[in-house]
Formats: structure tokens, C-alpha cells, sequence
């Protein structure tokens, strides 16, 4: 080995053994300082004859390198394990909670009228609104019930002290029926809409609220039958449903407004006492449920709105939207509807994100 | 209504089960609620022989008795019934069975150190009846160990539900005839009257209130018994719920509920002078069957003597001239009444009795003369006497009425075909006259019967609702049409909106404690109901925030921390004409703690007005507002913090949303701890979006070149608006400056007394070429002058 490889061994051996960077820093000045050691080598090569220096300039130039080279591998060794005990300081506790961002909800009312809308959207059903604080006249003696009827004590009716624009008394309206009449009167026929709301009836318990919600729906057109208004309610049921296994009872029944009148009973078993729709009411383990009220609408109400009745016909039908949203969502308490409770609403909400569509379904799956 | 089987096949021959009657009574619209089988109630329950009976060795009122039931050892029953007697047949519960009246399951037990294996039962034990002093009684022939049940003759009830078009259905016959029109049974014929009228009607009976009372028949029965009612009718009227009372009054009810026909019986001795049908006199009093005593006025008919009221007509009776056990001699009285006026009396007085429902909705105006011999009958075979001629006074409504029917109306209304000869069939058997020319003459009893669709119903709910076939309403070409007007569409992203914002939708009530609605009225009129439910539901909402606030209360009571709530619903106003004036709103309420304490941020942060800004603004840009044109005002309201709300305006009028903290009397007033955050966001004040209602966005452009920030600093008025320093700040060189943002806000040292110091980061866009020096310096200029103008100096 000559003189400058024991030099190159030596001089690697004690770099690499740089305890940190300063004393790596000082090697460097020792070595390849301006007065370093192999700078001064470096320097005797100027001295040097051509000849000599072609003999001896390569060993001192591998010497520089070699060492300059264990100074830069050293280095880089030394940072990389300062990073890494910097880093090993810097450990975070990531089972530690991140910061919550609060969970809205939509309300299981509001779902459903958008899931009703949604459906009768398909069947070509525009949505319809109306006052909810009406006058006697649209409430009812335009839906055939005149003073004196024994159905207008029947509904159970919030009325006001202020007597009305055109004469009558001020209420709170106790169906979604006087937009059928506010309806024809504005745009005529044909027609085919559904109202939902807000309705009023001074009962309450655990079934009843004085404050609910129903959508009523119309079709007035020509030719129109009780075989489509069979049809319409069954296929809404199964679409709002999504099920084909909807059984419908049709009762005769009486509303001053429609003639004839239809009571639709829907089948329904209980499971683990609750009730799940599906199947005849006649089944054994099953039973009949009151579901909605409908009826071809009746000649008088077709005449108080301004329409020829012997050119147009048609049916109407009202829902209890909550009592919807109760059957298929499962809740059974009506008065919790109206409570605010944010578990509740957390528990019974729906995401934003679960929109009605046809395409994705309407309902939003538990 | 109930009524048992015994009793509706009385009137209709059937084979028919009860569950076959309950299907056709809901085909045909005649609703069964419920149907009670009273043999499941006794089961377990038999007829039994005391055979010994000998005092209880530990009590003295108890007696020891032996038992047969026909089979097997006679069984030992300790009795505390002073009738119990050996030889005595009996109604025995053997162990197993459930009394009726209590619920007591019987068992083998040991009374005072002597086994009893049953019980004998009294008859309110057994829900029979009222009697209870000591234990049924059953004749000597009755058939030891028969059930008791099939011994009582208990036959099934049913309760169904008339709708109120069918007064002719308010009684078992004329269920029975709509039962036999279906096909359940054949209508048996009514028993023929012969009453011979001994002696003409010593009382005079006239109408002086032809309208209220159009028709007043009576007659008189001189010598009755008023007993007890025979067994059989009793026992209907209890399966229909009515207490037995005696004879005279059974009776009568037994008409109105076997023929849905009220009718009255006086005590004759009670009555001096005519018996006049009239108008009462305004202020008049009686003291009805109810004890209770009504004043009545001159829209009222009543029955009246010389010496005053005996009936409210149709309504009630009185109690002065009501039949009692001494009773000798009556006055029957048929009449017919005009429906509403009924009701309107009715309503009036708060009376609600069974001959109200029947004569409110119309009895049968052709039934007076037949109805009074029903009646006659009935009271000679169980209470003996002597009938008078009848009286009439006035004549009922009984013309007939008819109508032009096509049988074709059948298919095209109600969609089913149904042979011409079935719907004369059906007409007919429900006793409307069919024409050759399809002239159809309807009974009177059919109040509810105005035109063509009538009968349609009528045939089409005989004939079977469940053989209307579905149709498909005829479907619109293509893909279903968008129907949502734009405030539902408005709504809708609104709702979706706020609930991806982290808000729970509430519904709470449109209607408030007064208190609360006055609170929030800002002094307008409120709607306030005449009859509501209670005080805390009685004027419409004027705003949407107290409801929300008492739902935040409510969860702050149950512990919640931090409540985020919104409500998408009516205010409810009122119409220069005093019409409804109803707003839709979108309120969004946060109380409490927006985030709890936590290991990063230390102490919980609570809801200030800012957060209700940021929901304001998010939810106004979400609808389409035009948020960066909108003015922060103030008159937010008294119920809200007068230095922490604002209202945001589009234009000095126009206010499209209030926000802030409540004010801290609202919060005591809703005893809630602060601070609660609100906002209202008033959707109809919305503008709808300008320009075509296209697809297409405008072209992407944006700068060629990078903006420029350049900051400022200001000392301005303690009381000036940020915004009105920003608003002057971009308004300085419109080309140039293209954003503004206030970074930072500071009083305090270095800042003058009564300043405070704002700075602003502005940002320029260059157009085509980059900003030189002395350009951006020219702007700075400008910038700074126009802060000038606002008493803002730009900081050394």
C-alpha cells in the first residue's frame, strides 16, 4: 500500500466514524481545508515537474476524491439520522379524535312529500299549494258542505273570530281539499295535481295532533273513472312503498265532496308488534288499516269552481303524510313529529344526500 | 252503532257467519269496527245446581255450598249471596274462567279454611246488567251444565260506523235492508199493526212552527204499566249498549234503534193544555233528562204546554213530563223535525244525544204514521192500556223526488259494466222505483240522494267496489315533465341545504302561546283562534324563531350542549282585506355550544351573531340571492340583541333575511340560557333569478396575468362600518380593483382614542399588460382617498 492509500484507509476510517456533523465539519477543514492536508498535497503538484506530476498528480487526486467522497456519504448518513430523531419527536397521538363536523338531517315529513312529489311527478301530477288560514267558503261549502252540514261539525274545526273578505267565517283549514277548488278556479281543466300541507283539527292523542300533514291529490279530465283512481292509489302505494305486495280494500264511504265515495283500507301483518304492510287483511295474522279518503269528485264541487260537470269529471284523494312516513319509517309516536327533539331528528332524519329519485329509488333504505 | 246478530236477524233471513255479515257490511259502506262475541267472554261460565248449602263454619255471612254442573263429583263453592239456596239453579264460573266485569281470572282457592273450586256470579259480575244483589237466578228448567253462553242466547255485536248520509242505516232494519239488497238474506216483513183506537185523543196537538216542525202526530194511551221491558229487548238494547230503564222508555229506544226513528212519550198527568210545537221564547229554561238546565232562545223548536217546556224538539226531553214507574196514562209523539235545525239547536246548547245524530241527518219523513203504530204495539203488548185516535198536525216533507238516471253512467263514473237489469235489480231492492224510461223515484228516508252520481254509488257499492277494474290514467309521451313551481324547487335545495350545513330540520306548531306570538308580532294584528285546543296553541305564528326557540329549550332541558335547528314553514300575517297573508320562511336557530371543549381547542366555543351571518349568507347565495350585492342593515327587530343583529337588504326596502343574537329579555321570556343565535330568512323576498332560465353558463374566462395584493392599513371612527370602508375601498378604481378583504380589526394601543385601525387586503387584476410602478402607485392614491372620504387615514 503506498503513502497516500494508508492516507485514503486512515483518513475514511475517521470519517466515517464522525460522531456529528461539527466534528464531520472539522474533518473536512483538516483534510480539504485552505491549510487541510491533502490541499497541501494538491499544492506541491504545482511545484512539480510534468513528468513527476504525471506520475504522482493521479494518487493525490484519488486521495481528494476518496475523501471527499466519505465526507459527502457521511453527511447525508448524519442528516438522515438527525431527520429521523427530529421526526421521532414529533408523534401524534392519532387515536385522538379529529374534529367533529355536526350532522344535519331533513325531516321525515319533508322526505316523504318530496318522495310523493317525486312519484306523482312520473305520473304527471304537478304540486299545488294553498292557504292553510282559508275562509269557511273554500273549506267548505264549496266542497258541498253548506252551513248547516253535519260533517262541517265533524272535522273538528279551529276557527277564527274574523269574518272573511267575502263574508263567512276565518279558519284554519281542516283538509288539503280547498286547494281542489282554488285549483280548477285558477287554471281550469284539465288538471292533475296534488297539494300537500299543513291541516288543523282540534284533537288530540297519541294518534291525533291538532296540526298534521296531508296531500290530496286531483285529477279532473274527461272520461275519468273510479278504475283510475283505483289504479292511481295502487300504484303510488307500491311505488311509495317499493313493493308489488300492496293489498288495498276499497270501502263505500262518505265525503260531502266526492260521489261516490271510497275509504281505502291497506293490508297489513304484525311483526314483533309492529305493523308491516303487505298482504290481504283477510289473511290470517293480518288486518285492515284506514289508509286515505277519495271519491269521484262530486258534480257540486265541479260546478262551485266554475266548470261544466257534464264535460269534465274526474277523482281526488287525500293522505296523511305522517301517518305515511310512520309506516314506512317505523316511527309511532305522532307527537314526536312535532317535538324537535334533535335525537329524535337524528335518529328519524335523512341525510340531505338521500334525495328521492326514480332512478336510485325514493326511499331511503335504514 | 252496535246491534247483535239475534237481533239483526230478527229483521234479515240469513245463513250467512258473522265474518261473511262483517266482509258485506264493509263492501256495502256500512264500516264494522268491531265485532264482540260474548260467548268468548263467558266462556267457562255454566249453568249449575245448588245442590246443599250450609253455613260457612269460620264466617257468618259465607255459605258453604255443593255444586253440580251435571258431570262429575258436585263440586264445593264457598258464596257470600244471602239467595244462595239448595235447590236453587245458578251460573257457575269454574275455575279457568275470567269474570267478565273485573278481569278476575278463577281459581281453586281456600276461603277461611274451606276449598272453593268456582264461583256464582251475579249479573253485573257477568256484565248483564246492573243488578248485583246476590247471584243470577235461573228458572227451573234450565239445563244443568250447558254452557251459560249458549243458555243466555249471547250472540255476537256488531259496531259499526254509519256515515252520516245514511239516517236510514241508524237502525238495524235498515242495515238489514242494505244486507238483503247485497244478497246476505232475504228482509223479513214487518209485523202488521191492528190497533184499535178506543176513544179519540183527549189532548190537542198542533205545530205553530211549520218550519222547524212541519209534522206532529201523537196519540194517547190511557192505562199502561210501566214495568220492566220483556227479557228479549233488554237484552238488545244492553248488546247495543243501553241501559235498560223501564218499559216506556226501552221501548222507545228499541224504535230508534231497531228503525233509526226517535220518538218521545210523556207522562199525560204532567201535561195541561194543548201540546204545541213552537219556536221557544228567547231566555225560556228547561230541565232536560240530563238534569242539567238549558236556556234556550227563539231559533229553537220545542214541545211546549201551558205551563211550559217539555221537550227540546228532536233534541232532548224534559224532565218535568219524563214517564216514571207510577205512570198511568201517555202522549206519544211522532214528528218530524228540519235537519238543521236540529243541528244548529244542537250545536247551540252543546247537547249530543242519539235522537239529535238521527234527526240532525234526517229521519224518514214517510214513517210517521207507521212508526206511531210500531210504537202503539209495542207499548199495549208490555204495558197494557187503552190507544186513542191518532192526531196529526202538519204534513211531513214526503213528496216524491225523481231523477233522470242513465245506466250508463254506471261505467263511465264509476267504471264498472253492470247489466242494466242488475242495476234495476239493485235500485229496487233498496226501494228506489225504477221507470220504464229509467225514471227513478227515490224513498224519502234517502235524504242523501241529489242526482245520477247517487244512485251510481248506490249500484256500484252493491254490486261490489272490488269488481272495479284498475285503468292506467293515460300517461303523457316521453319522460315525465318537471312539476315543481319555483318556490317548492326553492324550498327543497333551501331544506338539503341547510342539512349538509350540519342543521336538523325541526317541524314545530303554526300556532303559539299569545304571550309568545305578541313577543315577535312587532305590534301587528295576530290571528288568534276562537277555540284552540289549549292557551299554548292559540295565535298563529307570526315568526318562525319562537317556535324553534321553545324546541331548543326543550333540548337544552333533556341536556343537550348545542342545538342546531332550522325550519322551512309559514308566518302567518294578516291581508290589508283581512285575508290570510302567508309567508314562506326558512328559519335556522343555534343555541348553546357550537363546538364542546376539546383536547385541541381547549374551551367550548358558543354560537355568536357572526355564525348566523354565516348561515344567512351561505343559505341566501344557495337560493340564488345576490349576496355580494347586499346592504347589512339594522331593525332586525326588538327580540333580537340591538348591537349584535342586522338585517341584509337588497336595496334600503327590501330585507331578505334577518340574523343575531336574541336579545336577552326574548330569552327570559323563553327561560333559555344564552346566547341563542337566529336567523329568518324570508324566502318570498327572494328576487327569482334574472335572464332565460337556460342550461348554458357563460364563458370561462379568466385573467391572462397573475392579481396583485397590495394591504392597507387605516385609522378610522370607532363607529364606522367595515363595509362602508370596503364598499368606498373597491369602489376607488373599478377597473383595477377587483376584491377587498378586511384582515384584520384592532383598538387599543397605538390607536387613537376613538379610532380603531382596519386593515384591508386589496386585490388587483391586471388586464393586458403587468401593473407598472407609478400605475399601482396612482391606484394606491385612489385607494386611499376614497378611504379619505369615508374619515379613514392611512396608518404611518
Amino acid at each position: 500500500m503506498s503513502e497516500h492509500e494508508q492516507m485514503a484507509h486512515e483518513a475514511s476510517a475517521r470519517i466515517a466514524g464522525a460522531a456529528d456533523l461539527n466534528a464531520l465539519e472539522a474533518m473536512r477543514v483538516e483534510y480539504l481545508g485552505k491549510q487541510g492536508s491533502i490541499s497541501g498535497l494538491l499544492k506541491t503538484l504545482g511545484k512539480m515537474s510534468p513528468d513527476e506530476r504525471q506520475e504522482k498528480a493521479p494518487a493525490i487526486q484519488s486521495l481528494r476524491q476518496t475523501v471527499a467522497d466519505a465526507l459527502t456519504a457521511r453527511k447525508d448518513e448524519l442528516e438522515a439520522a438527525e431527520l429521523e430523531a427530529r421526526l421521532a419527536t414529533e408523534t401524534l397521538d392519532l387515536t385522538l379524535p379529529a374534529p367533529a363536523a355536526p350532522k344535519g338531517s331533513v325531516h321525515p315529513v319533508s322526505q316523504v312529500m318530496d318522495e310523493l312529489a317525486e312519484i306523482f311527478a312520473d305520473l304527471g301530477f304537478a304540486v299545488a299549494t294553498g292557504p292553510e288560514i282559508e275562509d269557511d267558503w273554500y273549506n267548505f261549502t264549496a266542497l258541498n258542505m253548506p252551513e248547516s252540514h253535519p260533517a262541517r261539525a265533524m272535522h273538528d274545526t279551529f276557527y277564527f273570530p274574523d269574518t272573511a273578505p267575502k263574508g263567512g267565517k276565518m279558519l284554519l283549514r281542516t283538509h288539503t281539499s280547498p286547494v281542489q277548488v282554488r285549483t280548477m278556479m285558477a287554471e281550469g281543466a284539465p288538471l292533475r295535481i296534488i297539494a300537500p300541507g299543513r291541516v288543523y283539527r282540534s284533537d288530540s292523542d297519541a294518534t291525533h295532533t291538532p296540526m298534521f300533514h296531508q296531500i290530496e291529490g286531483l285529477v279532473i279530465d274527461k272520461g275519468i273513472h273510479l278504475g283510475h283512481l283505483k289504479w292511481t292509489l295502487e300504484t303510488f302505494l307500491k311505488a311509495f312503498f317499493e313493493t308489488e305486495d300492496i293489498v288495498l280494500r276499497l270501502r263505500p264511504s262518505y265525503f260531502p265532496f266526492t260521489e261516490p265515495s271510497v275509504e281505502v283500507d291497506v293490508g297489513f301483518a304484525i311483526e314483533n308488534g309492529k305493523r308491516i304492510l303487505g298482504g290481504s287483511g283477510d289473511e290470517p295474522g293480518h288486518g285492515w288499516m284506514e289508509l286515505l279518503g277519495s271519491g269521484m269528485v262530486n258534480r257540486r264541487v265541479i260546478e262551485f269552481a266554475g266548470l261544466d260537470p257534464d264535460e269534465w269529471q274526474g277523482f281526488a284523494f287525500g293522505v296523511g303524510v305522517d301517518r305515511l312516513a310512520m309506516l314506512k319509517y317505523g316511527m309511532d309516536d305522532l307527537r314526536a313529529f312535532f317535538d324537535g327533539d334533535t335525537r329524535w331528528l337524528s335518529h328519524y332524519g335523512f341525510s340531505p344526500f338521500d334525495q328521492p329519485t326514480l332512478s336510485a329509488g325514493v326511499g331511503a333504505k335504514a | 252503532m252496535k246491534f247483535s246478530l239475534e237481533w239483526l236477524t230478527y229483521f234479515l233471513e240469513t245463513e250467512a257467519s258473522v265474518a261473511e255479515i262483517a266482509a258485506k257490511l264493509n263492501a256495502i259502506g256500512i264500516e264494522v269496527e268491531d265485532i264482540e262475541d260474548p260467548a268468548e267472554k263467558l266462556e267457562g261460565f255454566r249453568v249449575a245446581e245448588v245442590l246443599t248449602a250450609r253455613p260457612h263454619p269460620d264466617a257468618d255471612k259465607l255459605q258453604v255450598l255443593t255444586v253440580s254442573t251435571g258431570e262429575g263429583d258436585p263440586l264445593t263453592v264457598v258464596c257470600g249471596a244471602p239467595n244462595a239456596r239448595a235447590g236453587m239453579k245458578g251460573v257457575l264460573g269454574v275455575a279457568g274462567a275470567v269474570v267478565p266485569a273485573n278481569g278476575m281470572k278463577l281459581r281453586k282457592s281456600e276461603i277461611r279454611g274451606v276449598e272453593s273450586n268456582g264461583m256464582m256470579c251475579s249479573v253485573r259480575e257477568l256484565e248483564l246488567g246492573d243488578a248485583h244483589e246476590g247471584i243470577i237466578e235461573l228458572p227451573e228448567d234450565a239445563p244443568v251444565g250447558e254452557d251459560f253462553a249458549t243458555y243466555h242466547g249471547a250472540s255476537p255485536v256488531f259496531d259499526v260506523a254509519i256515515t252520516p248520509n245514511r239516517p236510514d242505516c241508524m237502525g238495524v232494519y235498515g242495515i238489514a235492508r242494505d244486507l238483503a239488497a247485497a244478497g246476505m238474506g232475504t228482509l223479513k216483513p214487518l209485523r202488521e199493526h191492528d190497533i184499535a183506537a178506543t176513544f179519540p185523543c183527549p189532548v190537542e196537538i198542533r205545530t205553530e212552527d211549520p218550519e222547524g216542525c212541519p209534522a206532529f202526530y201523537g196519540r194517547v194511551i190511557k192505562g199502561v204499566t210501566n214495568g220492566e221491558s220483556p227479557e228479549w229487548m233488554q237484552k238488545r238494547l244492553m248488546a247495543a249498549g243501553q241501559r235498560p230503564i223501564s218499559a216506556l222508555v226501552d221501548i222507545t229506544n228499541y224504535m230508534m234503534l231497531s228503525f233509526g226513528r226517535p220518538a218521545h212519550v210523556y207522562d199525560l198527568a204532567k201535561l195541561s193544555g194543548p201540546v204545541v210545537a213552537r219556536r221557544a221564547r228567547d231566555g225560556e229554561q228547561v230541565l232536560a233528562l240530563n238534569e242539567k238546565t238549558y236556556t234556550l232562545d227563539s231559533s229553537m223548536t220545542v214541545i211546549a204546554d201551558d205551563n211550559g217546556v217539555h221537550d227540546i224538539a228532536g233534541v232532548m226531553g224534559g224532565e218535568h213530563s219524563s214517564v216514571q214507574p207510577e205512570t198511568t196514562d201517555v202522549l206519544l209523539e211522532i214528528a218530524y223535525f228540519d235537519p238543521e235545525a236540529i243541528g244548529v239547536t244542537g250545536r247551540k246548547l252543546g247537547i249530543a244525544t242519539d235522537a239529535r245524530t238521527r234527526f240532525e241527518r234526517g229521519v224518514d219523513p214517510a214513517w210517521l204514521d207507521e212508526g206511531l203504530e210500531s210504537l202503539t204495539s209495542l207499548i199495549k203488548r208490555f204495558c197494557g192500556g187503552d190507544a186513542s185516535e191518532i192526531v196529526r198536525a202538519g204534513t211531513p216533507p214526503t213528496e216524491p223526488k225523481v231523477i233522470a238516471f242513465d245506466p250508463g253512467l254506471t261505467a263511465r263514473l264509476g267504471g264498472v259494466e253492470v247489466p242494466e237489469s242488475e242495476q234495476k235489480r239493485i235500485l229496487e231492492a233498496l226501494d228506489f222505483a225504477v221507470g220504464p224510461d229509467w225514471q227513478v223515484t227515490f224513498p224519502p228516508r234517502r235524504h242523501d240522494i241529489e242526482g245520477a252520481a247517487d244512485l251510481v254509488e248506490e249500484v256500484v257499492r252493491i254490486h261490489g267496489l272490488d269488481k272495479v277494474a284498475s285503468v292506467a290514467l293515460p300517461r303523457v309521451e316521453g319522460v315525465a315533465r318537471p312539476t315543481a313551481t319555483p318556490m317548492q324547487a326553492l324550498e327543497r335545495r333551501l331544506r338539503r341545504s341547510a342539512a349538509a350545513r350540519g342543521l336538523n330540520e325541526a317541524v314545530t306548531w303554526s300556532f303559539l302561546p299569545t304571550r309568545q306570538a305578541q313577543h315577535f308580532a312587532d305590534g301587528d294584528a295576530l290571528w288568534v283562534l276562537d277555540n284552540p285546543i289549549s292557551e299554548d296553541m292559540k295565535a298563529m305564528r307570526p315568526s318562525l324563531i319562537p317556535g324553534l326557540l321553545s324546541a331548543a329549550k326543550r333540548n337544552a332541558d333533556r341536556g343537550a350542549a348545542g342545538v342546531r335547528l332550522f325550519e322551512v314553514g309559514r308566518r302567518y300575517l294578516r291581508g290589508q282585506d283581512g285575508s290570510s297573508d302567508e309567508h314562506p320562511t326558512l328559519c335556522v336557530l343555534l343555541a348553546g355550544e357550537k363546538t364542546p371543549r376539546g383536547w385541541a381547542t381547549g374551551k367550548a366555543a358558543k354560537f355568536d351573531a357572526f355564525d348566523g351571518k354565516a348561515e344567512a349568507e351561505a343559505l341566501l347565495a344557495e337560493a340564488g340571492a345576490p349576496v355580494d350585492k347586499l346592504m347589512v342593515m339594522g331593525e332586525a327587530g326588538g327580540q333580537f340583541h340591538p348591537g349584535q343583529s342586522a338585517t341584509l337588504r337588497l336595496g334600503p326596502k327590501n330585507v331578505l333575511a334577518r340574523f343575531g343574537a336574541l336579545h336577552p329579555v326574548t330569552l327570559d321570556a323563553f327561560d333559555i340560557d344564552g346566547p341563542v343565535v337566529a336567523v329568518e330568512i324570508y324566502l318570498d323576498a327572494i328576487p327569482a333569478r334574472k335572464g332565460k332560465a337556460g342550461f348554458e353558463k357563460p364563458d370561462f374566462a379568466p385573467p391572462a396575468l397573475q392579481s396583485v395584493e397590495r394591504d392597507f392599513a387605516f385609522f378610522v371612527p370607532q363607529d364606522l362600518a367595515a363595509a362602508d370602508l370596503l364598499r368606498a375601498v373597491r369602489g376607488a378604481d373599478k377597473a383595477n380593483i377587483v376584491d377587498a378583504r378586511v384582515f384584520d380589526v384592532f383598538e387599543g394601543q397605538g390607536v387613537p382614542e376613538g379610532k380603531k385601525s382596519i386593515a384591508i387586503e386589496v386585490t388587483l387584476q391586471p388586464g393586458e399588460k403587468s401593473f407598472k410602478d407609478e400605475e399601482l402607485k396612482a391606484i394606491s392614491d385612489k385607494v386611499v382617498a376614497a378611504a379619505a372620504r369615508q374619515g379613514a387615514e392611512l396608518r404611518g
